[in-house]
Order: C-alpha cells, then structure tokens, then sequence
C-alpha cells in the first residue's frame, strides 16, 4: 500500500518544502536587520551592534567584525517577540483579531510554492528548473494569491475595534483596488512578448519566461513601462513606502498593527518582509532574467551542477540587490498623501498601463505580420 | 515704497511632473550618504568632550596642600535654590595647626542629588572658592539616601584643584607680620 517511491518522493518534497521556508524565513529576517543598518547608514549611524553570542566574539577578526555588522540581532529580535507577553486587548474581537496575522503570513508563504530560483542539468544537458511546483499558470497563481495578504490587514483593522487600525484597514483596501488593476495590466504585454507565435510556448510560466531572457535582453530593457509600473504596484502591494499607507506611522500611530503586540505582531512583521523577499524575487524572476547571467550575454558557467549552483547564487545576488533597492527607495522618499495615491493609481498607472499594452499588442502583430 | 513684484512659479515640465528624475537624485543623496562618517558616539566606551565650563556634579575640593578650602559659611547653603545643601558648621580639627586662625570648617556636608538643578550657584556664591561644579555629569544610585552625597563623598569626587589665592595663608603670614590684613 505505502509504495516506498511515493514515500521517498514525499519526503524529498516536504525536504525541499522546509529548506524553502527556511530560507525565505532567514531572510526575511536578515532583511529586517539590513533595513536597520541600511537605514542607520544612509543617517549618519551605526545601527545595531552590540548583540552577540557567547563566545562568537572571541574569534580573532572574524568575531568582532560580526558583531559589528548585527549578525545576531535577529535572533534577539525574534526571541524578544516570541517571549513577549501575548496581549489580547478586551474591545478586539478575538476569533479574527488572532486569525489576521495567520491570513497575512500564509500568502507570503504559500507564493514561494511556485518560484523557481534555478536551473537543474540532467546529464543529458537537460535542464530542469528548480522549484516546489511547476505550475504551468505559476504567476497567474503568484498574483492571485499575494493578493490576499490584504485581507490579513483589512481583518486586522476591522477586529481591533480601534480607530486608527481600522483607517488603515480601508486604506489598505482602497490601495489595492487601485494597484491591483494596474499590476496586471502592466504583466499582460510580458506574455504577449514571451508567447511569439512560432515559439510554442504559450503560458503564465514563470520558467518560460526565465528562459526566454536567456542570451537575449532582459525584459526590464525590453519593456521598461512595464517594469516601471509593475515595480510601483509591488512597493504597494508590499506596503512599504512611499506607499505604506495600512502603517503610515506617523498619522496612524501603528495602522493596522496598533492593537497587536508580542509574537502576534511578529508575524505581520515577518510577513510583511516575507512580502518583500518573495516580490524582489519575482522581479528578478520576470523582468532582471532570473538566474541568467547578463542581457545578450550567454552564461558563463557551464551546464553541471556548478553552473547551477553559481546560477542560483546569481539569482540570490539580484533578489538581495532588489530588497537593498526597497530599503533604499524607503529611506528616501517620503510617504504619499492618501489621495494621490488614489490619484496616481486610477489617473496615472492605469491609462499608462493601457498605453503600453496597446502599444505592445500593435508591435507585436506587427511583428508577426510586417505585411499588414 | 518698493512695489511688490508677485513671481510666476514656472510650470513644471513633463520630467518633473512623473517625479523621476527627482527620484533618482534623491536616491544618489542617500546612497551617497551611507559611506560618510557616522556621527553616533558609542557612549560608555567612547566619552564626550566635556568642556571646561560645563555645569556637573557639585563637588567640595582641597588645595594643593591637601587641605580642607570649606570654611563652613553657609553661603552656599542659603543660595541654593532648591535647598539641596545642608552644612553643620563645626570647629576645624584640633590636628591641623596650620588651620588653627580659619575657625571654622564644616562638620557635615551634604548636597542631595535629588533636589540640586546644577544651577551653579554655590559655586558662584562661595569665597572660598571651595565647592565646584564640575565635569561628572553620570549620577545613579538604588536608594534616596545613596543620593544625598555626604562630606567625604564629596571630597572623593571633586579632588584637588590648583589654588591661585592661598587665603588663608596669606593671612596668617600678613599677621605675623603685623599687619591687620
């Protein structure tokens, strides 16, 4: 009855499953402290560094060096949430006040099912991509998904029962009904692009569209209106400014998360982060050509193991770039107003987002038929 | 009188209307940023300048000659503000025979931390230039009464100070002398 193939394949994918969240985990944790150091730096500080194990200080040079960069201020920082005393406030209403959080981690999680973030070669020269599942409408899947980490917030706001959280809650559902549009839209020339008749590759493969920025422009070249709208709709959708408005602090104490503290908070923190790991990768993914090496260029690396393993390096580099490049663009520009949000979501991105898809469309039937 | 001319702020052009361009010159300001010279200063390993006119921890000091300056006047005493400073006048020590002709020298001194605003003005008030404050700025205690610094704690923390006047020496060679003062 229990065949010991399906059990052995169960347990390489449940394997790969842990080491995935793992890793998404570790960094978005990691991401947290780059975004206090990255912070501290561009303000003329330091940031964090005193923590540190026992003992690791006492490494000659390597030791203190740690130390100094924060290296284990994350395990500080998630210790610190999870023995905080777990307060439920008495004007909240309990069931969906402790589901939020849950509804805005899961799909920050469940997104990375279908990343790919590398190739594997068969010893036929064959490759294979590596990732949990091989969804064959993997971003279809993506878009559809992340978009219901708004709910986390928007529950969040509705239980607390509070003034401010629940602002931020229809803040948050009001700017994603003006991104969400855009977001798409903005992705719809990309399979135009990918799916060139002739190819056979029809599809909302997240791979196909990896391979097809292989010794060829990167799609970010190719279709830079579309990268640039697709890049605003996920600092939206990420919540991170200049789009923050579920949080913005400084109006809305903490928006959504005023009534939350301990590990529940935690979680939409890590969340939150998560968010940004999994949106730097898919921009990798979609528009920076995944793990290829540069546009035009072919990989260096060859076709082996070692190729995949710079291959996945490389995609790591970019996602990690692309998160430095969150931080960087938070620490820079200040939040919107609440309407001009509204404002350049409806009047801005959308017609800008119809423009180019008309635009594509004409190009590439031109394309296909120079005739006409 | 000048007439007012009211300017026309020019309209902006279309580069400056998506924000883009500003973007990026912002983004180059904060990048450029994060290689300065961080300004933090990593407080207990790393100390501030303190400058010489800075107002601390009040504190009794000697003379060169590791003698008590204090004659217990208590002008300090009915100056301070928020009455911190409580002095119990006594005679000076029988031991100290070069002191003899000062009469007076303080029995107790108390200054409590508690209430002193490092106002300053004992310092200022005293003739005998005996109580400074000076650069300790760093106070904690675990009680009330750690708080309230006592004579020799006092002694402690202000130390000896260079003494450009020797007063009271000075009277008594003026007296051997023969002169009243």
């Amino acid at each position: 009855m229990f065949d010991l193939e399906i059990i052995l394949f169960l347990g390489i994918k449940v394997f790969f499953a842990l080491v995935m969240i793992g890793t998404v985990m570790s960094m978005a944790g990691y991401s947290v402290l780059a975004e206090r150091k990255v912070s501290a730096w561009m303000q003329g500080r330091v940031g964090p560094n005193r923590t540190v194990l026992p003992f690791f200080q006492y490494i000659p040079f390597l030791g203190p060096h740690l130390k100094k960069l924060g290296i284990f201020q994350p395990l500080a920082d998630g210790l610190k949430f999870l023995f905080k005393e777990e307060i439920i406030p008495g004007h909240v209403n309990k069931f969906y006040y402790n589901l939020a959080p849950i509804v805005a981690l899961v799909p920050a999680l469940t997104t990375m099912t279908v990343l790919p973030f590398g190739e594997f070669f068969t010893r036929g020269g064959e490759s294979t991509p590596l990732m949990l599942a091989n969804l064959e409408v993997g971003l279809l899947f993506i878009l559809a998904v992340s978009s219901l980490g708004v709910y986390g917030i928007v529950l969040a706001g509705w239980s607390s029962n509070s003034k401010y959280p629940f602002l931020g809650g229809i803040r948050s559902s009001a700017q994603m009904i003006s991104y969400e549009l855009a977001m798409g839209l903005s992705l719809l020339p990309i399979f135009l692009w990918v799916s060139q008749p002739g190819t056979g590759i029809i599809g909302l493969s997240l791979v196909e569209i990896v391979h097809s920025q292989s010794n060829a422009p990167w799609l970010l070249i190719v279709q830079p209106v579309s990268a640039l709208i697709f890049l605003i709709a996920l600092f939206a959708e990420t919540n991170r400014l200049p789009f923050d408005m579920p949080e913005s602090e400084t109006d809305l104490v903490g928006g959504f998360h005023t009534e939350y503290g301990g590990f529940k908070f935690g979680i939409f923190f890590v969340a939150e982060y998560a968010h940004i790991v999994v949106g730097s990768a898919i921009f990798t993914l979609i528009f920076l050509g995944g793990w290829h090496f540069l546009p035009w260029v072919s990989d260096p690396w060859p076709s082996n193991w070692i190729g995949s393993v710079i291959g996945v390096l490389w995609f790591l580099a970019k996602t990690i770039f692309l998160i430095f490049f969150f931080i960087w663009i938070r620490w820079t520009l200040p939040r919107f107003r609440y309407d001009q949000v509204m404002n350049l979501g409806w009047t801005k991105l959308l017609p800008l987002a119809l423009l180019n898809l008309v635009f594509y469309v004409l190009l590439v039937t031109w394309i296909d038929n120079p005739n006409l | 009188m000048a007439k007012t001319v009211v300017l026309q702020r020019k309209p902006l052009s279309l580069s400056e209307r998506t924000y883009l361009p500003q973007i990026v010159t912002g983004l180059k300001t904060t990048f450029s940023n994060m290689f300065k010279e961080k300004v933090t200063l990593q407080y207990p390993e790393e100390k501030p300048l303190i400058s010489n006119n800075y107002r601390g921890v009040p504190t009794l000091v000697k003379d060169p000659n590791g003698r008590e300056k204090c004659v217990s006047c208590q002008l300090c005493e009915f100056v301070c503000p928020p009455k911190a400073i409580r002095i119990t006048p006594g005679a000076v020590p029988e031991d100290e025979e070069d002191r003899a002709h000062v009469e007076k020298a303080p029995e107790e001194f108390e200054i409590n931390m508690l209430r002193c605003i490092y106002c300053g003005y004992c310092q200022e008030v005293c003739p005998e230039e005996a109580i400074f404050l000076q650069e300790d700025y760093s106070l904690s205690g675990y009680s009330r009464d750690e708080l309230i610094n006592k004579k020799d704690k006092l002694y402690e923390l202000g130390g000896t100070l260079p003494d450009s006047h020797y007063k009271w020496d000075k009277k008594k060679s003026a007296e051997t002398a023969g002169n009243e003062h």
